[in-house]
């Protein structure tokens, strides 16, 4: 036992050595954490919207009254024809525009059934979205004030993003940030280590040392485990103290998942280091077999049931996604174990297994 | 050998804040001659032969190298001399062509005189079977002696060898040496460290440097005279030992 | 029993043979060099010896422990340096020796007579970290490192390539030091003017050991009659001596030129009216014993021949 601590303590004076590797643990993960926090801070100011009035009655000007009295909307413009839309957004003079259908008042009253389009910019998804709620709330406030769900009178909408079809939910920032940076640095990091010992020739030593190789695996990972959890632990905090992303289910699972979900990147980083033979090849796999998927196909950016069938099936392998599942059902939906056990099964499934090879492949020799 | 001053030395000092590397340093190396210039690890070697090849500044002294001036003229020097290191500095990738082709090119040689000399250099060694192969497929010996006939191929005036044959077996030293010996022949002056004695007795002059300092200079024979030494070894061990 | 005992030892990586039906013993408490150029197999023997390699096959008996199977209690009798610097740079020299220490189950302070002849040249320098030793300092932490767990048997992968001369000696001395303790030491190097260091030596070159012994059963195994010749030009009396007929071989040797004749009947006369006849003055010529690298040159020469 005293051997492992005597590695440990090795092990945390090379991290605390080397400002690069204190800076790839802790800054980055909070400048990342800013940075997309920021990115859905951005809020609507003065919003310049579009109107194509088709049918110019009563019902429909005094909607558009509604729409340039709010707060962050501007009605800039009155376009006559559908053809002008694109020329408006390319133009980038507006960011939405709000279609009423021809003879909106008489089908309202004749058909109780009338139909507005909001067509919106998505160039910018964040932005898009935001505005799309805000236009639609307030067309749904004209349905309550008048009442026209009561008798049965109903105003269809239909939002159209232009430029980008599938908006991403970017409120997924703090659980994707988790499990992008969680899955990064802490592979990263560990793989790197370790492959490290070997490029410079100490592991030689360790190897005809009486140090078993779960000790080396162990000693080695040990240190990036607690660290990983400390920089999960702090996302989550300037998450809920800084954008307010709250924290709806149990503190205790929620450690519980990360730790899980932490063990598996390690895990995955050891499986790195016994294929790497040098840190450039183990910074290369990480960055590439393990950012990307985690990235594009966990479900962080962009949604699952959105994609090819094809990538449907390789998210299945992506342990991010199970995660992810898991701690957005803690997070935002305030669910228990019932509802995400399935992802838990996984995720230790996969722990299981890569440590399994792992060990396996570890060589208790050179070759 | 020839009267012509290929390296002259005079004074030299290089100092990095308080830390005096080369404290005033003179010597000549001349046309044609094998110079060795040895020390203990730490002893400014390093630091010399940088200025040497035109990389840093001196802080002081005269520095002349095949005819250049180490301050104003770094450029003309570098254009001048070679340089060959125990870290080869051929590239494992290219094949042996593709690597002279490399060098000679940085060099500014047409494309002409290349293939001429590159014809030239495979009959000489006789490496018709290798040229065309990877550099890390070929044996060590081999490698160093490429790297050597590539530190040459421009013809410098004068070429600068960091150990150059540590680790190889006596046989391929020595046909290294004949290589140098060839080039000796051919004009060119050699310039060589190293920390291993019975390369340094291949050397018309030695030269000893401990702390920063010339302490010795002379043929092998002068200076294991002067110390009453039976071999180099025993020469730099009572120098380095002194001080 | 030996210490160390190696019976038709083979090993290829892919197509090279790296080590080829290789023999050795090595008695307890031996001072034992193995002495060849780079890739003559001298890592790959050490390694497999330490039980990082596998044989291809061959016996290895190691401590009288087999390196395949007792590999867990061989690792602990060995102290091991491998032939790359392998410290961690970015820790100190105490926190190095104490790291290594620990990894073994003991103490600085437990062994430290052992390591006190070399320990006590650096530890002024305890505080500094590793990278920014010099060459000669690195390889005594080294060297400490390989030793703060009392092995047995002290496997050292070329310990002085690259070190300056100074510093080589010291190593040597610390090494005879050592051993005093009873520690048997395997030693390796590509310098020829080491082996004579070493009690027995065995000589390398491409996977074989083309000579054992002491070194002075090595060098009286020579037969042939050697000349030196002392010259001011070596490169043209090269020339002109290899246009001699009756010599084995021709090889220079700093700056003079070691000649081995084929028989008796090549002495110093015939050469020096040889030298006479082709214009050469002005050097002397002296039958001489042969050293290690006569030995080795001639047994390279007679190996790549046959």
């Amino acid at each position: 036992m005293n051997r492992f601590i005597g590695f440990i303590h090795k092990e945390f004076l090379h991290i605390f050595r080397d400002v690069r590797t204190m800076m790839i643990l802790f800054l980055i993960p909070v400048f990342q954490i800013l940075i997309f926090g920021y990115v859905v801070k951005n809020e609507v100011k003065d919003a310049k919207i579009a109107i194509l009035d088709l049918s110019k009655d009563d019902v429909t000007t005094e909607i558009i009254a509604k729409l340039d009295a709010a707060e962050d909307i501007e009605v800039v413009k009155y376009l006559n024809a559908y053809d002008e839309i694109d020329g408006e957004f390319r133009a980038n003079k507006i960011k939405a525009v709000v279609v009423f259908e021809n003879g909106f008042a008489n089908k309202l009253t004749k058909d109780k059934n009338a139909n507005v389009q909001i067509v919106l910019d998505a160039s910018d998804p964040n932005l898009a979205n935001i505005l799309n709620s805000y236009t639609t709330a307030i067309l749904n406030n004209y349905n309550k004030e008048n009442n026209i769900n009561a008798s049965g009178v109903n105003i269809v909408f239909d939002t159209k993003m232009w430029f980008n079809e599938n908006i991403s939910s970017a409120y997924m920032f703090v659980p994707g940030s988790m499990a992008l940076i969680l899955m990064v640095i802490t592979a990263l990091m560990s793989s790197i280590s370790i492959v490290k010992e070997k490029e410079t020739g100490t592991m030689e030593i360790l190897l005809v040392s009486p140090l078993k190789p779960v000790q080396i695996i162990l000693g080695k990972l040990a240190p990036y485990a607690l660290l990983s959890a400390i920089n999960a632990f702090s996302i989550v905090l300037i998450g809920n103290i800084v954008f307010g992303v709250p924290v709806n289910g149990s503190w205790g699972l929620l450690i519980l998942t990360s730790f899980l979900y932490i063990m598996m990147a390690l895990s995955l980083g050891v499986l790195v280091s016994t294929i790497a033979k040098n840190q450039q090849t183990a910074m290369f796999i990480s960055m590439f077999v393990l950012m990307l998927p985690t990235m594009l196909l966990s479900g962080f950016i962009f949604p699952i049931e959105n994609m090819p069938v094809v990538l449907q099936y390789i998210s299945k392998i992506v342990p991010a996604k199970y995660f992810l599942i898991a701690i957005k059902n803690i997070m935002l939906k305030g669910q228990g174990i019932p509802y995400f056990w399935k992802e838990l099964l996984v995720l230790i499934g996969m722990v299981v297994l890569f440590i399994g090879i792992s060990v396996k492949k570890f060589k208790i020799r050179l070759d | 050998m020839s009267d012509e001053n290929i390296i002259v030395v005079e004074n030299l000092v290089k100092k990095f804040g308080n830390f005096t590397a080369n404290d005033n340093l003179s010597f000549e190396v001349k046309k044609s001659e094998i110079f060795g210039f040895l020390g203990a690890n730490g002893a400014g070697k390093t630091t010399a032969i940088k200025i040497l090849c035109g990389l840093s500044f001196p802080t002081s002294g005269n520095v002349m190298v095949a005819g250049f001036d180490a301050y104003k003229q770094r450029n003309l020097i570098k254009k001048n001399i070679g340089y060959m290191s125990q870290g080869f500095s051929l590239y494992d990738d290219l094949t042996v062509k593709e690597n002279i082709e490399f060098y000679a090119g940085i060099y500014g040689l047409s494309r002409k005189l290349i293939k001429q000399r590159f014809n030239e250099l495979v009959g000489k060694l006789g490496i018709h079977d290798l040229k065309n192969k990877f550099v890390k497929d070929l044996p060590l010996g081999w490698k160093q002696k490429i790297a050597f006939s590539v530190a040459i191929f421009h013809r410098p005036r004068v070429v600068f060898l960091d150990e150059p044959t540590s680790g190889v077996d006596p046989i391929t030293r020595r046909q290294f040496w004949d290589l140098i010996y060839e080039a000796v022949e051919s004009g060119i002056t050699v310039f060589v460290t190293t920390h291993y004695m019975d390369e340094a007795e291949y050397c018309n002059r030695l030269s000893i440097m401990v702390d920063g300092k010339i302490e010795a200079m002379g043929t092998p024979a002068e200076l294991k005279d002067k110390y009453k030494a039976s071999n180099m070894d025993d020469v730099f061990v009572k120098l380095a030992r002194k001080a | 029993m030996n210490e160390i005992e190696i019976h038709n030892l083979y090993k290829s990586y892919g197509p090279t043979k790296a080590l080829d039906n290789l023999s050795l013993s090595v008695e307890k408490n031996g001072f034992y060099g193995l002495i060849g150029p780079d890739g003559a197999g001298k890592s790959s023997l050490m390694r497999i010896i330490t039980s990082l390699l596998l044989p291809d096959s061959g016996s290895v008996i190691v401590g009288g422990l087999d390196p395949v199977k007792d590999y867990k209690k061989l690792r602990l009798k060995l102290g091991y340096m491998p032939g790359k610097f392998s410290l961690y740079q970015d820790l100190s020299v105490e926190e190095n020796l104490k790291f290594f220490a620990r990894v073994f189950g003991t103490t600085i302070e437990e062994n430290y007579h052992l390591i006190k002849p070399v320990y006590s040249q650096i530890e002024p320098f305890k505080n500094r970290r590793a990278g920014k030793l010099s060459g000669g300092m690195k390889q005594k932490l080294a060297l400490s490192c390989a030793l703060v767990h009392k092995p047995e048997i002290l496997i050292l992968d070329e310990p002085t390539t690259g070190v300056d001369a100074v510093s080589r000696r010291e190593f040597w001395d610390m090494l005879a030091e050592i051993r005093k303790s009873g520690i048997t030491i395997l030693v390796s190097t590509p310098y020829m003017e080491e082996a004579v260091l070493c009690d027995k030596i065995s000589l390398m070159f491409d996977g074989k050991v083309v000579d054992s012994g002491s070194p002075d059963d090595i060098t009286s195994g020579f037969k042939n009659n050697l000349f030196i010749i002392k010259s001011a030009n070596v490169p043209l009396l090269l020339n002109v001596l290899r246009g001699m007929e009756g010599l084995k071989s021709v090889n220079s040797f700093g700056q003079t030129i070691h000649v081995v004749a084929d028989s008796s009947e090549t002495g110093k006369p015939e050469i020096e009216e040889f030298l006479q006849k082709n214009n050469v003055s002005g050097c002397s010529v002296e039958q001489s014993p042969a050293g290690i690298e006569d030995c080795f040159i001639d047994h390279i020469l007679t190996n790549t021949t046959t």
